[in-house]
């Protein structure tokens, strides 16, 4: 290089120096993220300043919790695939992070939080807002990370993206200190991250396992399926139904792999776990080849371990290699992407039917249909049921709406009865259970859909926990349908007491304030129900009012959600009234 | 049934990695009895040597979890007879009780320990091993108005290791071998069948 040519590039590096702050914003565009939820304050300011001028391209979302920020990127990372984002400054904005994190941590959902920190100096002073947040996320996120210096924004925030969406998803925080967002340094431009030395998203495949597997279900008799959300996830939808058509066994769900295949597929036979379906805990006892894909046996979908598919065969397939063996010991494991292996498995399973073992699930489904099924949906007289409101839902939508729902009776209830005919529709927070997910989470997944109908279906309780976020659906007007479904208790606790505590209802009877009031304080149309009579067309005006509705439906004060395997029981110990229990 | 086992831990040079371990252990309740950390023989690539005294299907699947951690390379986990380990112990003794005892000197010979400071009044000694012969020369020493004591973690050398060098490289790479980047227990399904 002569001396003009150094001059040159000095002069084009000069012209390159960017703010940190800066840098965090051309980062998300290269990561072409559209939409942001968060919330501002002191140490996050600089990232906030550099936003305002990219407001055209960048869609924030001024949320009214940091809280609800995480459930909104929630919700929208789980409609659309892509990662969600959050911004929050340190000290609370940070630690009002860590519900939605451990949420986003267990139901492995992607995001990436960037949150503001003290100046670097102040590190470990008590500085004002200062927390030291990356310890107190460390279990809660997949990766996290605190920049101090500009000149590491880019790449951080390369492998925070690619850590978030890769192998098995989830929760990335990145620190970055107040200093390092105003501090000015040489741009080199942003690249994409796609290989970290120590990290393996996802496991090579072994074919000798998809061998093994192919073979115990080509013997198989009574082969049964169970999915996640892990077929989601891996966008396999796809590959998953041509698995099962053409093996023809029927499949269940567990709650975060709902909505992987149409709820209405002839060889779907509902859904796992505590409050699932009774056919498909009845069988899970009784099938010879068990293969679970894309999920994690959480206890509640296997009920007492010791008593779970010990007759069976089992195959596992999942992405995540610390899933095999973790809780239920497989026979067969088949590790990798499932978009990956179940093709493989496909090629090498012989075409069947299994029609009498199907016709056995058939059988126990009429049981329940008839015992619970029915009395549940149709009623005929008393106070408005849970099951009848979804039932309606189905009718009115055709079953393309996204169901976002809180956390207890009502949760159980629109899983078990919620028809849903496209992938990704079920958004609920499965792992973690965290009352107050679904109003921001169904704000979020607006985002994410905006084309369809996205109804929050939440209970009297958690309507209440985040209810600040109809300050969110006020200011930015995200058409959000807003349905709660009041008992007047904490519904599901109280039915744990009736149960299980002789009845002794220890601060399960919550009060509501008017949510047509409160909704209408938000600018927010609104509507109450009591009476059958009204509830289709009061249904039918949320679903069509061109703006976010919400309705609040009084049901029946103490009914149960069942089927039920009661906890310390085994899954075909499955009972389906409270006389059985 | 419990037992002892050695993790070996392979981990960036990154800070905050030990609380991101350490918490993989707490949140279990499970107690550690030796942690080290050192450099490794690879530049930036740190060495952790942990010990824990636990049920195998349990340390089993904790070594899942830790191979997970972004930053960590790799996890060993070894029982005794897969290791050769030592410890290091420090014992400060006064100087005037070696040289009128005359036992004391035999002691320490005997243990191998040899002195690293002598001074007028005190002496201190350095005797390696594995735990229990620390322990016997500890409660030996105390009979002769032993002033302080302290012993070091655990260090292991695995017998069947190559080192991580030659991981290190092929995990550099894009498409590394099949045999270096899984799971060491998923490939060795039978076995994990035993716990
Ligand atoms: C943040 C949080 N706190 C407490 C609980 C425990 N919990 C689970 S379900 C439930 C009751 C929910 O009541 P409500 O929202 O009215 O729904 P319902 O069960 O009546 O349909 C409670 C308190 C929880 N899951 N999350
Ligand atoms: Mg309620």
């Amino acid at each position: 290089m002569n001396t003009l040519e150094i001059k040159e590039t000095e002069k084009q590096k000069s012209e390159t120096l960017v703010s940190g702050s800066v840098a965090v914003i051309e980062a998300l565009l290269a990561e072409n993220v559209t939409t942001i939820f968060g919330y501002p304050g002191g140490a996050i300011m600089p990232i906030y300043d550099a936003l305002f001028d990219y407001k055209k391209q960048l869609n924030h979302i001024l949320v009214r919790h940091e809280q609800g920020a995480t459930h909104a990127a929630q919700g929208f990372a789980r409609v659309s695939g892509a990662t969600g984002v959050v911004f929050a400054t340190s000290g609370p904005g940070a630690t009002n992070l860590v519900t939605g994190l451990a949420d986003a941590m267990i139901d492995s959902t992607p995001l990436v939080c960037i949150t503001g920190q003290v100046f670097a100096h102040l590190l470990g002073t008590d500085a004002f807002q200062e927390t030291d947040i990356v310890n107190i996320t460390s279990p809660v996120t997949k990766w996290n990370y605190q920049i101090t210096d500009a000149s590491e924004i880019p790449s951080v925030l390369a492998k925070a993206f690619y850590i978030a969406k890769s192998g098995r998803p989830g929760p990335v925080l990145i620190d970055i200190t107040k200093n390092a967002q105003l501090q000015l340094f040489d741009y080199e431009g942003y690249q994409k991250c796609d290989f970290i030395r120590s990290y393996k998203p996802q496991p090579d495949i072994r074919i000798s396992y998809v061998e093994q597997a192919a073979e115990l279900i080509n013997q198989a008799k009574k082969p049964f399926v169970i999915f996640g959300q892990g077929v989601i996830l891996g966008n396999a939808e796809k590959e998953f139904l041509q698995f099962i058509e053409k093996a023809g066994i029927p499949s269940a769900w567990t709650i975060m792999g709902m909505s992987a295949i149409p709820t209405n597929h002839p060889l779907a036979v509902g859904m796992l776990g505590m409050h699932g379906n009774y056919a498909p805990n009845l069988f899970t006892n009784e099938c010879d080849v068990l293969i679970a894909i894309g999920m994690r046996f959480d206890d509640r979908v296997t009920g007492r371990l010791d008593k779970y598919a010990k007759q069976a065969k089992i195959i596992h397939l999942d992405i995540d290699p610390a899933e095999i063996d973790k809780n239920v010991l497989v026979n067969v494991p088949v590790w990798g992407n499932c978009k990956e292996t179940l093709p493989l498995l496909t090629e090498r399973v012989e075409q069947k039917s299994h029609q009498e073992w199907i016709t056995k699930f058939h059988q126990a489904i009429a049981i329940e249909t008839e015992k619970l099924i029915e009395p549940e949906l149709f009623p005929e007289e008393g106070e408005i049921t849970m099951g009848e409101v979804i039932q309606l839902i189905n009718e009115l939508t055709n079953g393309e709406a996204v169901m976002v729902t809180d956390v207890g009776q009502h949760q159980m209830i629109t899983c078990r009865y919620s028809h849903q005919n496209k992938t990704r529709s079920n958004i609920t927070s499965g792992g973690l259970g965290t009352m107050g997910f679904a109003l921001p989470a169904a704000i979020g997944a607006k985002y994410g859909a905006p084309e369809r109908t996205v109804i929050a279906v939440m209970g009297d309780g958690g309507a209440q926990m985040n209810i600040q976020e109809l300050g969110t659906i006020m200011q930015f007007k995200p058409n959000v349908k807003i349905l709660i479904l009041n008992n007047s208790f904490l519904g599901m606790v109280r039915q744990w007491q009736e149960l299980f505590h002789e009845k002794r209802y220890s601060f399960t009877d919550i009060q509501s304030p008017d949510f047509v009031q409160v909704a209408k304080g938000y600018g927010i149309k609104g509507n109450k129900v009591a009476l059958r009579e009204e509830l289709k067309s009061a249904l039918q005006e949320m679903i069509d009012f061109p703006e976010s509705f919400l309705l609040e439906v009084a049901v029946r004060m103490e009914d149960n959600v069942f089927p039920m395997v009661p906890q310390g029981k085994g899954v075909s110990e499955i009972v389906l009234c409270k006389e059985d229990i | 049934m419990k037992k002892e086992f050695t993790l070996t831990i392979y981990t960036e040079n990154h800070v905050g990695l030990i609380n991101k371990i350490a918490i993989m252990f707490s949140r279990r309740k499970i107690s550690l009895e030796s942690f080290n950390t050192s450099p490794s023989e690879v530049p930036n690539i740190y060495r952790f040597t942990i010990v824990v005294v636990e049920a195998e299907a349990v340390v089993k699947n904790l070594v899942k979890q830790i191979e997970k951690i972004v930053d960590v390379f790799k996890v060993y986990c070894n029982t005794n007879d897969e290791i050769v380990w030592q410890q290091m112990a420090l014992y400060k003794v006064p100087t005037e009780v070696i040289i009128k005892e005359v036992k004391v000197e035999r002691l320490l010979r005997e243990y191998g320990a040899k002195a690293v400071v002598i001074r007028n009044d005190y002496t201190v000694f350095e005797a390696t091993g594995q735990g229990e012969e620390i322990n016997k020369l500890l409660k030996k020493l105390d009979k002769f108005g032993l002033i302080e004591f302290v012993r070091s973690s655990r260090i292991a050398i695995i017998n069947a290791s190559e080192g991580i060098h030659k991981k290190v490289v092929e995990m550099e790479l894009k498409n590394p071998a099949l045999q270096t980047i899984n799971n060491e227990f998923l490939d060795k399904k039978d076995q994990v069948f035993q716990m």
